[in-house]
């Protein structure tokens, strides 16, 4: 599969939560299109070091690595600002970063609860909407943010992270309005069963109940998704905004 | 450029008009239907082009041509 963005190339894309899963793939996609990747990372700079060279390896034309976590908004601002001001505004965003902590509603502490919003909705809005400033002088701006086909059909046990996906729609929706007349798009991404660590830790008969129920049979993968991203980041979706886009073969029509 | 000159461009600009159609008393509202995100846009090009920093709250009282050059002749360095 090689679909080619040729206004990818250069293009200053930040990615949250890009050391493993989807996140992971969609920035070696994008190194493959040759973009400026900026990561965060949260403790080893050993690991941050060794995925810079692998997207290096892979063609992107720069990779930044900045240490931040997305829930400590003191923790980037300063970051970002610099990076922003030596080498230039950032022109495209992936939330991807995201948490689930799946248990029965009736278990839901007010800790567990903080946790999944603030890590999968708060940490996107706030993180958002302090790089607004910085879109506005950055051309042909593209933020992806990574919801959830669950966001959008519900699941048992999974209210806390349902709602902080379907939250995320609701910001993007309203964001894509809000920046339109800038040129700033917004676009959701809803992924369905995607093979990843976070999958792995389902139960086999849940996996089978999952799969039993999607059309295009099977699980998807990682690229699957990345591809969708690279799409919503490149102009060739320049007439698409508040859009929300299911990777799930079928799973929820 | 005189200083009204400089603030008269980036206003132009901004709206998308003539120079000409702007003087000291046009209002950004008013007179050239700036929306306020388009404010928020032209007071950060206001920022980057005069080294100074103009806090949100201000933005609100400014309102035409001339309360800008009056802001910034008061807060110059």
């Amino acid at each position: 599969m090689k679909a080619i963005f040729p206004d990818l190339e250069g293009k200053r894309i930040l990615i949250t939560g890009a050391s493993r899963g989807i996140g992971r793939e969609i920035a070696l996609n994008l190194a493959k299109q040759k973009a400026h990747i900026i990561f965060n990372y949260r403790k080893s700079e050993e690991e941050a070091n060794k995925l810079k060279e692998e997207l290096i390896q892979a063609g992107a034309v720069d990779v930044t690595a900045l240490q931040f976590d997305i829930n400590d908004s003191d923790s980037y601002q300063d970051k970002l600002t610099n990076f922003i001001k030596e080498t230039g505004a950032i022109e495209g965003l992936v939330n991807n970063a995201g948490v689930s902590k799946d248990q029965l509603t009736l278990r839901i502490k007010k800790e567990d609860l903080d946790f999944v919003l603030d890590t999968n909705l708060k940490s996107t809005m706030m993180l958002t909407n302090f790089l607004s400033k910085n879109f506005l002088r950055a051309n042909n701006v593209s933020i992806v943010h990574m919801s959830s086909v669950v966001g959008l059909m519900g699941n048992a046990s999974q209210t806390s992270y349902a709602a902080s996906k379907a939250g995320i729609i609701g910001y993007s929706k309203s964001y894509a309005k809000e920046l339109a007349s800038k040129n700033i798009r917004s676009n959701v991404i809803c992924p369905g069963f995607i093979e990843t660590d976070m999958t792995e830790a389902l139960s086999e008969t849940a996996k089978e109940k999952y799969i039993s129920q999607i059309p295009l049979g099977g699980y998807g993968s990682t690229e699957d998704v990345a591809m969708s991203c690279l799409f919503l980041l490149s102009q060739a979706s320049r007439y698409i905004t508040g859009e929300v886009i299911k990777v799930d073969g079928g799973l929820y029509i | 450029m005189e200083l009204e000159q400089r603030v008269i461009k980036i206003v132009s600009e901004a709206a998308n008009v003539e120079t000409s159609n702007v003087q000291a008393s046009t209002n950004f509202v008013d007179d050239l239907n700036l929306d306020s995100l388009d404010m928020v846009e032209m007071m950060m090009k206001m920022e980057e082009e005069f080294g100074i920093d103009i806090p949100e709250e201000k933005t609100e009282d400014l309102k035409t041509i001339s309360d800008v050059t009056n802001f910034l002749k008061q807060n110059a360095n």
